[in-house]
């Protein structure tokens, strides 16, 4: 793992990327066009009522403070007045703020979650070989960090469009106000953007660093607890905790660096409104000296810079969020937009029972290398009723076949019949409801056991019991703390491979598939219990057509036929004894473990 | 954080976390010396505002010369404030972020010394929280959180001296309007602990229920359940989004009732204060002051409910990971007092040894046997027979309830850490590898071995021909866990690495999945070299290692039922046989 720095996260462009993350805050504002601008107006409300705030103030100031305090006497009305006037500002700023807060929150919410439904439909929506071309690593957060990067900005992007506004007001009290006390408002105001500007841009690239080098800690945390046992037993702790050390120490490095540079910014920003005080103070003693000013236009305009200073800084909250919203608008957008799709057509199979299945020429490769065939010319035909096994070395293909047959993705060429039916004429429904894919790699749903085993099928509690037993999983649901209602996953039960194995083929046999087939699905099991379900399985009446790729002489020997692949193609097809007399290929692979035993007998 | 349990006090988490980590409160009296100071600023306002109005802008005619003093020197004094302000902040970030970034390494060290660890795989993922998710919230809130609340305290306390010189009358009107903003803090801060809480659970759920389209694709695609899925996802977004308002909602009421406090303040400051001015002393720069100083009140009031909270969830983290820490090492290493294991061949002796989990049953009991030296034991017997718990017990991953488990003479519990080592090893069933090159990777077993070490074991073990396919040699990366080779080349690194430690006890769990058969016969041979001259103990999943096997030790329900050789024991007609039976049947479907 090497690790990042500074120089290769911090790059040009800069200009670059705020316009395209304006570009990427416009479509926001589009797509929720009526409650952001509800969320503005309500920033805008309090951005002007602050402002009216100081102008209370500067008012109270020069007719109610000062008269009363120099005659001695109330004048009750305009006393009542700006008690009145301080109320009212401060519950239209009140509104203005729940507005903007909650408002803008709705508006970032549901943009999160339009995306979020969006990219999962397209999930559900794209075929397979998209699936296999992109890690589910990316996918998963495609769905969830990338979509919150996208929009973070709409969190400050309202009370940045009221400072806006407030900015506006403020400049022009000032104006009115005096206007050679305005000067210094043009002078410290564009400082304060500018201090938060540079601030974003020194910052950005820091935090960006610092958020990579905490990731790098975790994934060592997580890789060595994960393989604690490897750790333990080689007695590798001091080593491992060197390496933690490393990485942590790298982001504590890091971390000091963003200190650093807000110990810097956050007093110089602090300061700023409070020195533009002091100079409307020194200013102001000028203006009123020379009549030009009242005292109460010096309060008004210093106490405006007391309430500007914080609102600016939204401007660098904004900013400093542009740049992961245009990335995740990237990444969110290429799922968004891809339109591969798979077609179904609207034929049924007919009848009920196994049916044939036929494989005819097919030719098969991976779309992003089309010119090494995966799987060429192949042909066979799996009679109703009968189970034939496929076998073959690593690589040969057996698991391409699997996700064919069961048309998770079509061929180059050639056919996938069932029941004499194209497969690529059949409708979804059709197809999955004749065809059952048991996979090499188990995934149950964070759900009940129940639910796992029946998906959306309407099935009575005495069938799925029937199913578990055939699998030899009845004895343990029925010991787990519910029963079929136990909650599995995450924050559920965890169950071992050979039970999720077990569960996974309950799924298939509880919707009496005419087709099934089997990726290795039995590798978890220990021998002697797969052995007793595959036999369960073939004794029954009715039993579906199967095709089990199978590693384990045992299971093979189940199988009416073989179809020995190698490179591709059908090397040998016929009965496991046929194969074994006609092929010396077909008996290494299928004796190994065999040989294996014969040579540590001999030595 | 729903605990009934009467819990340490947030006070006592915070004194404890510092002991543990003196380095996060080096120096933290002059910081906090400089962190007030720098709170001044917002104070110094207010003042120099009522002078210049007082003394300054009295009756028209204007004191320009005093008012240039006043704002001469405060202006002086902000800088110096300012500079005050970035010295605490560079200490503060500087101290929390060292003793942080050591009680991270200090829970890491820990972790691995709890047998938690290897027994309880679903913890890990917690365990993982407490290094990093943990330390980041109490990061956050020595940084910003506990910042603001001690810059927002320093900042009111200066503020009410001021006012309270300025006019106790004025001084009482606005702590009034503040009282029962203050009252709801404590209740809107649980409030808004248990929104977010619910915010993190339903993101957890969203994020299991968003990986089911994903992870489980072939499976969502081949029973034609999008639908369904579909209609899990939007329930869960759906769930997340109500929770996400619901908390927004708070956090907005919350934020917002301080800005109207304010206001009601500063009303009734114009007002008390007016007539204050007519029956008594009060000046208009006074009053003025007053407004000004109301604002350093509001600002701390609006965020008060938001950094209780925080400081609340960091807390709680704290003292997660105070309480790891305080989790002692059941399995303890005696150290370098402790007595070495004789060099050369080892035997092992089980000393009526019993094990079972606390408050659980047991899965050992009274097993009393003895293994030679250069013996290869075979352990047999159907999952929960204890045969795992006893290999377990050989390496010392655990400690036994009850008996002895003595190595060489030696009691295992007497023998530190790093001698037991070096000459007992564990090879666990999956090929763990770490995600790095498979030279790196080999080396887990031998920090010192050269290159040159590293192909002589690899072709020690006969697996010269596979290492040559590899595209680039000990250069090739594995991948995470290892994913870029298959599960059986896994399993030939493991041997590698385990054949490069050398030791004179290996204790392995066999794998159970199948693999290509022909990686498995390299496996086989690999280990059978792997094997010679050495004492073995394998958890068989495999017959056939049983039958290779000097001695077969059958486990059933914790004990030891049988012992013997394959031979024997087949003939015996007892647990052994029945499990013997069935293998040959299946065999012979062949």
């Amino acid at each position: 793992m090497s690790a990042p720095t500074l120089d290769t996260l911090s790059g040009g462009g800069t200009d670059r990327l705020t316009r395209r993350g304006f570009r990427v805050m416009g479509r926001g504002i589009a797509r929720q066009k009526v409650m952001f601008t509800w969320a503005a107006l309500a920033s805008l409300l309090f951005g002007v009522m602050t402002v009216a705030d100081a102008w209370v103030l500067g008012w109270a100031t020069d007719h109610v403070i000062t008269p009363s305090v120099t005659a001695g006497a109330v004048t009750w009305s305009t006393l009542w007045a700006g008690v009145g006037l301080f109320v009212l500002a401060a519950v239209l700023r009140t509104l203005g703020v729940v507005g903007r807060r909650l408002l803008g929150g709705v508006v970032f919410f549901r943009l999160v979650r339009d995306d979020r439904l969006r990219v999962t439909r397209r999930y559900l929506q794209l075929p397979l070989r998209w699936h296999h071309r992109h890690p589910a690593g990316q996918l998963l957060s495609n769905a969830n960090a990338d979509v919150e990067a996208t929009w973070s900005v709409f969190m400050p992007l309202p009370m940045a469009l009221g400072t806006i506004a407030m900015l506006v007001a403020a400049i022009a009290t000032m104006v009115l106000a005096d206007p050679v006390l305005t000067v210094v408002g043009l002078v410290v105001i564009p400082l304060l953007f500018v201090a938060n500007a540079v601030y974003q841009r020194w910052q950005g690239p820091r935090i960006a660093l610092a958020q990579s080098l905490r990731g790098d800690v975790s994934t060592v945390a997580h890789e060595s607890f994960d393989g604690a046992l490897v750790v333990k037993s080689l007695g590798r702790e001091a080593d491992e905790t060197a390496r933690f050390r490393a990485a942590s120490e790298r982001l504590r490095d890091a971390a000091i660096g963003i200190g650093r540079i807000r110990a810097v910014f956050d007093p110089v920003i602090e300061a700023l409104p409070n020195l533009a005080v002091l100079a409307v103070l020194l200013l102001g003693a000028w203006r009123v000296q020379d009549g030009a000013a009242d005292a109460g236009d010096v309060v008004q305009v210093a106490y405006l810079f007391t309430v500007i200073g914080m609102q600016i800084r939204s401007f660098g909250w904004v900013l400093g969020e542009l740049p992961r919203a245009v990335v995740g608008w990237e990444r969110v957008s290429r799922v968004i937009d891809e339109d591969d799709a798979m077609d179904y057509g609207d034929a049924d199979v007919p009848g009920t029972g196994p049916v044939d299945l036929e494989v005819a020429e097919l030719d098969y490769s991976h779309p992003d290398e089309p010119d090494t065939a995966v799987l060429n010319d192949i042909a066979f035909t799996v009679p109703a009723g009968t189970v034939t096994a496929v076998v073959g070395a690593t690589g040969s293909g057996k698991s391409t076949l699997t996700s064919l047959v069961t048309r998770l993705v079509d061929p180059d060429a050639g056919a996938v019949l069932v029941g004499g039916t194209d497969a690529r004429r059949l409708s979804q429904r059709a197809l999955t409801r004749a065809v059952a894919l048991v996979p090499q790699s188990t995934f149950l749903f964070d759900d009940t056991v129940r639910a796992n085993v029946v998906l959306d099928l309407d099935v009575p509690d005495e069938r799925v019991w029937e199913v578990l037993r055939i699998v030899q999983a009845d004895r343990f649901v029925a010991a787990l703390p519910a029963g079929l209602d136990t909650e599995l996953g995450e924050r559920g039960t965890s169950l071992s491979g050979g039970q999720r194995q077990r569960l996974a083929l309950a799924r298939a046999l509880v919707r009496d598939p005419r087709v099934l087939v089997m990726d290795d699905a039995t590798s978890a099991l220990d021998p002697e219990v797969e052995q007793r379900i595959l036999r369960a399985l073939a004794d029954r009446d009715g039993s579906p057509t199967t095709i089990v790729v199978a590693y384990r002489k045992a299971t093979i020997a189940l199988a009416d036929e073989v179809v020995f692949l190698a490179d591709g193609r059908v090397a040998e097809r016929g009965t496991d004894a046929e194969l074994r007399e006609r092929s010396a290929a077909y008996r290494n692979l299928v004796d190994a473990y065999d040989q294996a035993r014969e040579e540590v007998d001999h030595e | 954080m729903s605990d009934s349990a009467p819990r340490e006090g947030g006070i006592s988490v915070l004194v404890r976390g510092m002991r543990r980590n003196p380095e996060i409160t080096e120096g933290i009296g002059l910081t906090l010396v400089l962190a007030l100071i720098s709170t001044a600023g917002g104070s110094l306002v207010p003042i120099v505002v009522r002078a210049a109005l007082d003394d300054g802008f009295a009756t028209g005619d204007v004191d320009t010369a005093l008012v240039t003093r006043y704002v001469v020197i405060a202006a002086l004094l902000m800088v110096a404030i300012a500079a005050t302000g970035y010295l605490s902040k560079v200490r503060i970030f500087t101290a929390s972020e060292r003793g942080l970034a050591n009680l991270r390494v200090a829970a890491f060290r820990h972790v691995h010394d709890l047998s938690m660890l290897t027994q309880n795989t679903q913890r890990r993922g917690s365990l993982v929280s407490r290094v990093t998710s943990d330390v980041d919230q109490i990061s956050q809130f020595l940084q910003f959180t506990g910042i603001m609340m001690i810059i927002s305290i320093g900042q009111m306390v200066v503020a009410t001296i001021v006012m309270a010189f300025l006019s106790w009358q004025l001084t009482l009107v606005v702590l009034i309007s503040f009282v029962p903003l203050a009252l709801s803090l404590r209740w809107l801060a649980g409030a808004m602990s248990r929104a977010y809480d619910r915010v993190r659970a339903s993101v957890g759920e969203m994020l299991a229920v968003i990986a089911e389209p994903v992870v489980g694709a072939a499976v969502v695609r081949s029973y034609g359940i999008e639908d369904r899925t579909q209609h899990r996802v939007d329930e869960a977004v759906g769930a997340n989004y109500r929770n996400n308002i619901r908390a927004q909602t708070i956090t907005a009421g919350a934020f917002s009732a301080a800005i109207l406090v304010g206001g009601i303040a500063n009303a009734a400051v114009l007002a008390v204060g007016v007539w204050l001015g007519v029956v008594g002393e009060m000046s208009v720069g006074t009053i003025v002051a007053f407004v000004f100083l109301v604002g350093l009140f509001t600002g701390p009031a609006q965020m008060a409910t938001q950094v209780i909270s925080e400081a609340q969830n960091a807390i709680s983290s704290w003292r997660r990971v105070l309480d790891l820490l305080d989790t002692p090492a059941d399995v303890v290493d005696p150290g370098p007092d402790g007595q070495r294991l004789p060099e050369g061949d080892l035997d092992a002796r089980f000393d009526h040894v019993s094990f079972a989990y606390p408050d659980g049953p047991t899965v050992l009991d009274d097993v009393d046997v003895t293994i030679q030296a250069r013996q290869r034991v075979a352990v047999v017997g159907e999952t929960g027979s204890g045969k795992t718990t006893f290999a377990k017990l050989l390496t010392r991953l655990m400690d036994p309830a009850a008996g002895h488990v003595v190595l060489g003479g030696v009691d295992i519990a007497q023998v530190p850490f790093d001698d037991l080592r070096r000459h007992v090893l564990m090879v666990p069933q999956e090929g763990f590898l770490f995600d790095a090159t498979l030279g790196e990777n080999l080396r887990y077993g031998s920090r010192t071995a050269t290159d040159a070490d590293l192909v002589r074991a690899v072709e020690r073990l006969g697996l010269a021909d596979w290492f040559a396919a590899l595209p680039r040699g000990l250069d090739t990366r594995v991948g995470q866990r290892g994913e870029s080779l298959s599960a059986g080349e896994r399993q030939l690194v493991a041997l590698v690495r385990s054949a490069l430690a050398d030791p004179a006890f290996l204790v392995l769990d066999e794998a159970t999945s199948a693999v290509d058969p022909q990686t498995e016969l390299r496996a086989t041979r690999a280990l059978d070299r792997l094997l010679e001259g050495r004492t073995s103990v394998t958890i068989a999943h495999r017959l056939s290692t049983a039958e290779n096997a000097d001695r077969v030790l059958v486990f059933d329900q914790g004990r030891l039922v049988e012992d013997g050789h394959h031979r024997d024991l087949v003939k015996a007609d007892g647990v052994y046989a029945r499990l013997h039976a069935s293998w040959v049947a299946q065999a012979t479907l062949a």
